[in-house]
């Protein structure tokens, strides 16, 4: 990006974004597609996100979820496509929330639990301007939703996992996030955290979040999320949890890195690299 | 003691000394906790080492005044963090590297510029390691403002900072012009390495940004504490380093340096036993 572009985007950043289009869909991606280096890393994409709606990206390692992620976020720009957020490019708007991957963060960062919420209201605030009392206020009331309340003066190097994810999703909700995107949020909590989490995710979707969460277990995906999209570099499939979760057309996304287990609530499918010895995708 | 502290002082180029190491300090320090934080201290060094053909153009067109040093050095400054963005951003070749093409590129030019001139050893060591005592009233006046222009930009800019520098995906969502304040952030390092020549000179430069830096990360829990001891860690070590070169005639630059180094030791094995007792 130019600086010339920079100093436009600057532009947007002192005065007002773009207004939310009545009656579009929150989401709406269009044939996009992401290049690099001449290899495909996302290949004409296309689908629709309604309101309120919680939609699960599953898809072996490498598949672009991450990638995907952060297009919709307006991090990247794709090299094709169009990403309508309300019915305007993701550069337009501050309502958009992203929990990055834990491992992608530095934990040592002097920082407490609340100076990483309060970053949330920075869009709000604007140039020279600190927080007022109200900004604490919202602070205060993310930090309650998530449950964490009492962690507020904790240095972010002294939290666990299921915390750290909680710390993100306030965050998220001082930013006044409309839609929220999670990386992998999952990965690396017991079972008693990610149930956690997903009693937070419902309280979002009472507040009138949608989100959209990257993650690994197809299990998950299909107890938690009115909808599934199965990504590929392309776009496998996407749908409500039953239609996408098929035995056929999970084979068409993992190929034969998938294994299938008849169980009582149906069929459970085991991604096998892991057990054959063979290397991880990168 | 007091005789001791207060000897000194009766030549004022002691008084103006302390007033430059305590600025340089503060200033190095502010900016050099950033410096730290997002793990920029190779591009620190190269910046400091690559304003030296300004600084040699100045001395070559200056007959010896100080002030064109003070604006060639910002101007080789500014130009080297242009190039070195401009050369990693667009080419396969990665950010260190490139950094260390322009680095040695740019000494190499000021070492061969100087090297026209008779005097060039004395001349070299001066611009390399400092000379404190050698500031003038002038000289004081015009980094004393562009120091001030730092720090206001420094907390003026602070959460936006401090959003860059822990997160650049939130920066990015929030829609700051993250590669505009990662430029002004580069602008005000190179800044503060001016201000600082004439006190630490290039080659120690770094220490100054770093090191005080480096210490208080270990004792401060939150990001504005990590800044005030970091001042202050670089200001006390002006102060000893200046007295200890002004008793013992040993080179400022490389004492205050030594100084701040001492201090990270003594800070770091602290740390190192009460962690392992813990």
């Amino acid at each position: 990006m130019s600086l010339t572009e920079e100093l436009i985007k600057t532009r947007h950043w002192i005065s007002h974004r773009h207004p939310h289009a009545v009656g579009s869909p929150l989401l709406k991606v269009e044939h996009l597609s992401l290049r690099y280096d001449g290899f495909n890393a996302l290949e004409d994409i296309s689908f629709e996100i309604k309101h309120g709606e919680r939609v699960a990206i599953v898809g072996p390692n490498g598949a672009g979820k991450s990638t995907l992620l952060k297009i919709i976020a307006g991090v990247l720009k794709p090299s094709e496509g169009n990403i309508d957020i309300y019915g305007h490019e993701p550069s337009g708007h501050i309502c958009i929330g992203y929990v990055p991957q834990r491992n992608q963060v530095d934990w040592n960062f002097p920082v407490t639990v609340r100076d990483v919420v309060m970053m949330g209201r920075i869009g709000k605030l604007g140039l020279f301007h600190n927080p007022t009392r109200h900004d604490w206020e919202i602070v205060q009331q993310a930090l309650e939703t998530v449950g964490i309340t009492p962690l507020a003066h904790r240095l972010i190097h002294q939290l666990s996992g299921g915390q750290q994810q909680r710390m993100f999703i306030a965050r998220a909700l001082a930013q006044e996030a409309e839609l929220l995107l999670l990386d992998e949020p999952l990965t690396g909590l017991d079972l008693t955290t990610q149930e956690d989490i997903f009693r937070i995710l419902e309280i979002l979707q009472t507040k009138g979040v949608t989100v959209l969460l990257a993650l690994h277990d197809l299990k998950l995906a299909e107890e938690h999320f009115d909808k599934v999209l199965l990504l590929n570099v392309r776009l496998i499939a996407f749908g409500s949890p039953n239609q996408v979760l098929q035995p056929d057309i999970l084979l068409q996304a993992y190929g034969g890195h998938l294994h299938f287990v008849q169980s009582s609530q149906g069929i459970v499918a085991v991604e096998g690299s892991c057990c054959e010895g063979g290397e991880e995708h990168p | 003691m007091s005789q001791w502290l207060l000897a000194p002082l009766q030549y004022p180029f002691m008084v103006r000394g302390l007033i430059a190491v305590i600025m340089v300090g503060t200033v190095c320090a502010v900016v050099g906790t950033y410096v730290v934080l997002r793990g920029m201290a190779f591009f620190g060094d190269a910046l400091a080492h690559a304003i030296l053909p300004g600084v040699a153009v100045g001395y070559l067109l200056g007959n010896g005044a100080r002030e064109p040093l003070f604006w060639w050095a910002l101007i080789a400054s500014v130009v080297s963090a242009l190039g070195i963005g401009a050369i990693s951003r667009n080419t396969k070749i990665k950010e260190d590297t490139a950094i260390g093409i322009i680095f040695a590129g740019m000494f190499a030019l000021g070492i061969t510029l100087i090297s026209t001139v008779r005097s060039y050893s004395v001349d070299l060591s001066h611009f390399l390691f400092g000379d404190v005592l050698g500031v003038s009233g002038k000289d004081l006046w015009l980094s004393g403002s562009f120091s001030l222009l730092i720090l206001l930009s420094v907390f003026g800019f602070y959460k936006e900072f401090l959003v860059l520098s822990f997160d650049p995906i939130l920066a990015a969502t929030l829609r700051l012009p993250a590669k505009l304040l990662d430029f002004f952030l580069m602008i005000l390092i190179a800044l503060a390495i001016v201000v600082s020549l004439q006190t630490v000179g290039v080659a120690l430069m770094v220490a100054m940004l770093v090191t005080p830096a480096a210490t208080a990360y270990l004792i401060s829990p939150r990001l504005p504490r990590m800044i005030f001891v970091a001042a202050f860690i670089a200001s006390l070590s002006g102060l000893i380093g200046l007295y200890l070169s002004y008793y013992f005639s040993l080179a400022s630059g490389g004492v205050i340096v030594l100084t701040t180094t001492l201090i990270f030791l003594i800070v770091w094995a602290w740390r190192n036993v009460r962690w392992r007792k813990a």
